[in-house]
């Protein structure tokens, strides 16, 4: 009985805990699109009024903006599951 | 000593150090051979993984093939750093977890089907062949400048190197030696790229000098560097650098398709194999990338600068002067570098109107043709500049000290070098131990395992070095038609094993072959088949193209069609047996995750 409810639980938990992974996976994701395929390349137009450096910050997206982002969002996803990892004690 | 003799003993000296560690760390059994014994750093690893990554590709093609086309050309730096956030987030510590030593044992085993298992070999090697075909591509390069023979003779020289290097041990040997030719690659990258800065914005920094101000030179006052190559390229009739010239569908599909291209590489995933626990993994993408980041910020900074460096070197009274002498280039010492790489057949120019100058201009601009009809100029003289030249001229071009030359020369064979021996190593593993092993003959001595995967490695490097001799395009560009096709195949596979468990072995063997054959087909179909020139149908151009997209982009859409054909099939033909729902749960948690097990 008890083993049962102890198990039903971790099920619980796992749902859980890849529902929280999924939503942090999405936006991460969504962050992602938007630095490289929106300002780098789609939205640049609309962000041509914004001087960088003798081009404008579309240009610096696509050229550098977009990897520093992608740098930031890879550590903090790793930061943000290592931590639910635990919270949901299913860490190695 | 002359600059032969420093190339000669940096590349040399370097070659030694490789082989070196390699001799060290010699692997004894196969699974060191495959998986390094699993005791890595994710620091080290994600060293190693940015040693692997960075191929002739990254070093000695890609800032050149910025520096010539400007803006359009970023899709390259974003697409080969962005797909590390996808392998960061869908991929790394599923596959850690999993907990088997290749890509396509994972798939064998999730779709349980044996002709999965087949199909991923078979697409693994297509995408890792075509990919050492663009390493070649950059070893003759390399070769051909250093050794000062014909780019053909390099090609065939590094091709020895190449397998003889990749035959001597396996990861573990090449996990160590690829921090050090990591080491010697970023600093060989860097240290020429920090001088130019100087020279040109006075910040030491390039990837700032790349958006600051030039160094004011006389009374000119200082004016921004992308500003001025805009000017100085479009009054000689090119393109502007900082503009969009190439229509958003195929900047978003070939980035799309080098993003997923990345998560699906064999070589690439393999790195995370060896990390010692799932959060390593996911580290282990990260620090990955702040190594690669290292060079992708410095590289448009390179290619910027040496555009601009390379037009004043071709006009030095200024794009409205007269330009440079042909008795200028073949005595003045700041023109060296041009007649020795003139020997290996990438640079070329020709005076055709016999001016004795070497007018370098766009002769196919409307603008320019008033100018030069006015001038008597019969067409641009500067008649071919190979664009996988410019990174390693570059020290040469900015007239840097002669350490600074074979230092380059010595890091851009390391990343072609590092990334053959990786891809080597993955299509051995593939063939000896999934295909021979896995499907043929599973009662295979050890021995034997080893033995095939040497033949397989030798097969690989001829096969290429023979493509290799009449590429299908620039280094960069050929390396891009690799990463399209993975994305095709093995990347959408990789993330609904893990994310659905809807997916059963006829979706994913359909979807996996689906993406592979029109991705393979338009390719072949725009460069020729087996990449044999001449045999292609369609021009390779945007509007010669087929459907209007690239041969290089065309893998984001195998990857869709891969989804789309894999999801169908699965929902018209029996669902998955519980014990793979059961696996799939357990892939998407780390603990319990231990050390892998070889079967």
């Amino acid at each position: 009985m008890a083993e049962q409810s102890t198990q039903a639980r971790a099920a619980e938990d796992g749902a859980g805990y890849w529902k929280a992974n999924l939503r942090l996976i999405i936006i991460s994701l969504i962050i992602w699109a938007l630095v490289s395929f929106g300002f780098g390349i789609l939205l640049r137009p609309m962000l041509a009024g914004i001087a960088v450096g003798g081009t404008d910050l579309g240009f610096w997206f696509a050229q550098q903006g977009s990897i520093l982002v992608f740098l930031a969002l890879i550590f903090f996803y790793a930061w943000r599951m290592n931590k639910l990892d635990r919270q949901y004690g299913v860490e190695e | 000593m002359d600059q032969f003799t420093i190339n000669l003993l940096f590349v040399g000296g370097s070659f030694a150090l490789y082989i070196g560690i390699a001799i060290w760390a010699r692997a004894g059994s196969t699974s060191e051979f495959y998986a390094a014994g699993r005791g890595v750093h994710p620091v080290t690893n994600g060293m190693a993984t940015a040693a692997d990554w960075m191929s002739a590709a990254s070093f000695i093609s890609m800032a050149g093939l910025i520096a010539f086309t400007g803006y359009d050309n970023s899709t390259f730096l974003m697409g080969w750093t962005g797909g590390y956030v996808l392998l960061a987030l869908l991929l790394a510590p599923y596959l850690r977890k999993f907990g088997k030593f290749t890509v396509s044992e994972f798939i064998g085993d999730r779709f349980y089907s044996q002709t999965a298992r087949l199909v991923a070999v078979i697409c693994l090697i297509v995408a890792s062949v075509t990919y050492v075909i663009g390493q070649m591509t950059g070893v003759g390069v390399a070769f051909g400048r250093f050794l000062e023979v014909s780019n053909t003779a390099g090609l065939l020289i590094g091709a020895c190197v190449v397998f003889a290097y990749a035959v001597f041990g396996g990861m573990k040997g090449v996990t160590y030696t690829q921090v050090a030719q990591y080491v010697v690659l970023i600093t060989a990258y860097t240290i020429p790229a920090v001088f130019i800065s100087l020279q040109l914005t006075g910040t030491p920094i390039p990837a700032l000098g790349l958006f600051g101000e030039t160094a004011g030179t006389g009374g000119e006052g200082s004016i921004y560097l992308l500003t001025k190559l805009d000017q100085i390229v479009t009054d000689l009739g090119f393109a502007s650098y900082t503009e969009a010239h190439k229509d958003n569908l195929n900047m978003v599909l070939f980035t799309l398709s080098l993003m997923i291209g990345t998560a699906g590489l064999p070589h690439v995933i393999m790195r995370f194999f060896t990390v010692p626990k799932v959060s390593d993994a996911r580290w282990s993408a990260g620090w990955a990338l702040v190594f690669i980041a290292l060079l992708y910020l410095t590289a448009p900074a390179v290619g910027a600068m040496a555009r601009l460096n390379i037009t004043n070197l071709m006009w030095p009274n200024g794009t409205n002067g007269d330009a440079v002498a042909v008795q200028t280039i073949e005595t003045a010492p700041e023109y060296d570098w041009m007649l020795t790489w003139q020997k290996t057949g990438l640079l070329d120019w020709e005076d055709k109107n016999g001016d004795g100058l070497i007018q370098y201009y766009n002769d196919k601009s409307d603008a320019m043709s008033e100018r030069a009809a006015a001038n008597g100029w019969e067409g641009n003289e500067l008649t071919n500049f190979n664009r996988d030249i410019l990174v390693l001229a570059n020290p040469e071009i900015a007239n840097l000290p002669g350490w600074v030359i074979g230092l380059v020369a010595a890091g851009g064979l390391a990343a072609a070098l590092s990334t053959a021996a990786g891809l080597l190593l993955a299509i051995s593993s593939a063939v000896s131990h999934d295909l021979i092993k896995g499907a043929i003959n599973p009662g295979i001595s050890e021995k034997g395992e080893l033995l095939s995967a040497r033949i397989a490695m030798a097969v690989a490097i001829a096969v290429a070095t023979w493509l290799g001799l009449n590429p299908p395009g620039f280094a960069a560009q050929t390396v891009a038609l690799a990463f399209g096709l993975a994305a095709a195949s093995i990347f959408p596979a990789l993330m609904m094993g893990i994310f659905s468990k809807r997916i059963n072995n006829v979706g994913a063997v359909a979807g996996m072959l689906s993406g592979l054959v029109f991705t393979l087909v338009y390719i072949f179909l725009h460069k020729g088949w087996f990449f044999v020139a001449g045999t292609n149908s369609f021009p390779d151009t945007v509007d010669g193209s087929l459907f209007g997209i690239q041969s290089t982009a065309i893998g984001a859409v195998g990857a869709i069609i891969n989804f789309g054909v894999a999801y169908g099939v699965s929902t018209i033909t029996k669902d998955t047996p519980q014990e793979i729902k059961d696996l799939v749960e357990s892939v998407r948690i780390p603990s319990g995750a231990g050390t892998a097990v070889d079967h």
